[in-house]
């Protein structure tokens, strides 16, 4: 599955009302560390298609949401549960280092 | 067991996409290994104004995308994957990777750079990410108008503290010496900025708040006095540690963790070499890493025909 793009207007549907686990990318086009994960991004966008879905949110374009949540970093990434944000990660880190706190998420 | 490839590359910062341009000119056969996309730590920069050729100054990011192109016009695909160890198993080198692959090579090129160094008081783990930066052009859009912390005294800090009066409204620039150690031309320009006021032999001891950062406890290292300063955000650049765990059971490293090396970028094993920021040296550019990691190349390939001549394997 590709990746979402969610905008401030669409992220109560897509992200709080999603049926199973949802990662969102907060991310901006001036953040270098942002294009270096993108394609970790998409590659787990599919290998945990139909079990993790996987957004991304800019947050130049849309500014409520990242304020909501208190984001002062990119890229940072949250992990979303039943509507609530359950764990994140921030800064551009590994794969494995995401699909640790994944494997967590989805076990829970 | 017969080897990969020619010459495996870890690293696609500066230092390992210029050892990659080099062996691929050289038609060796070579991998490269990066666990995100290539750049290294250039691609945090706004700008890079001392690499030359680029009179007008050229973008970390940009830069790097082009040393990329030139990597990729030669045959450069990415081979997604962390090194997680190197061993030795006879004439042949082993890379272990994350995902469990294992690479056999006969000579290896260690580029994996280094990461920044944090500053290790209490608050800067949990407040990583709620106003503790260790990146300028990531983070600074967060704390337009608003006062701010940074903490260093080198190039990185000065050069990110001018970047960060495009959005904050006031830079406490913290540095524990009584001189800054950046570039002169950087330091006319902190000096003499209006936004910038510079807080001489003083450390930051404590960073301070709940849910975000709300300031930092600072100590003056002279007089012993105390005081707490507030800030919405604290920016660290306290220099870097190098990305060599990997290696650490295998090769010989300095006390501060970074691969020792000759001026020919040879390590303490055979047929493994080092580039770039994660070797122990003095200046560490993107002008040098890029020169590194020629040399490098240049010895592999010096290395490979020494042992084809001497009837090796390979």
């Amino acid at each position: 599955m590709a990746v979402c793009q969610v905008t401030d207007r669409t992220f109560e549907e897509e992200v709080l009302q999603s049926d199973i686990p949802v990662l969102v990318d907060f991310w901006a086009a001036w953040c270098g560390p942002c294009r270096v994960i993108a394609p970790v991004i998409e590659e787990l966008a599919e290998e945990y298609a139909g079990r993790l879905k996987v957004c991304k949110l800019n947050v130049d374009e849309n500014p409520i949401t990242p304020g909501r949540y208190g984001i002062r970093a990119i890229p940072t990434l949250i992990f979303f549960k039943n509507g609530q944000p359950v764990e994140s990660i921030t800064g551009a880190v590994a794969k494995r280092t995401i699909e640790a706190v994944i494997s967590k998420v989805l076990e829970v | 067991m017969r080897p990969e490839a020619d010459l495996i590359i870890v690293g696609g910062g500066p230092a390992g996409l210029t050892a990659y341009i080099y062996a691929a000119r050289a038609r060796l056969q070579t991998l490269l290994v990066e666990k995100l996309s290539p750049g290294g730590q250039v691609v945090v920069t706004d700008v890079v104004e001392n690499y030359p050729g680029f009179p007008e100054g050229i973008t970390g990011a940009e830069l790097m995308e082009r040393f990329a192109a030139q990597a990729r016009a030669l045959g450069w695909e990415a081979l997604r994957d962390e090194a997680v160890d190197l061993t030795v198993e006879g004439e042949l080198r082993v890379v272990h990777l994350a995902s469990g692959r294992t690479l056999l090579t006969p000579t290896v090129i260690v580029a994996t750079g280094a990461r920044p160094r944090q500053l290790g008081v209490p608050g800067e783990r949990e407040l990583t990410g709620k106003g503790v930066s260790y990146c300028a052009t990531c983070d600074g859009p967060f704390f337009r108008d608003q006062v701010i912390a940074v903490v260093g005294g080198g190039n990185t800090a000065v050069q990110e503290s001018i970047f960060l009066t495009r959005f904050a409204r006031k830079i406490y620039l913290i540095h524990r010496r009584n001189r800054l150690r950046a570039t002169r031309i950087l330091q006319e320009r902190v000096l003499s900025h209006p936004k910038i006021e510079i807080l001489w032999d003083t450390v930051v001891t404590q960073i301070l708040g709940k849910e975000q950062v709300e300031g930092v406890r600072l100590r003056q290292v002279k007089t012993g006095e105390e005081k707490e300063l507030s800030v919405s955000g604290v920016f660290i650049f306290v220099g870097i540690q190098p990305a060599t765990e990997w290696v650490k059971n295998t090769l010989a490293l300095d006390q501060g963790g970074f691969v020792l090396t000759d001026a020919e970028m040879r390590t303490s094993v055979p047929g493994v070499f080092a580039a770039g920021d994660v070797r122990s040296k003095r200046c560490r550019q993107i002008v040098t890493a890029a020169g590194d990691g020629a040399t490098a190349a240049y010895m592999a390939e010096q290395y490979l025909a020494e042992r084809k001549s001497a009837g090796g394997r390979g």
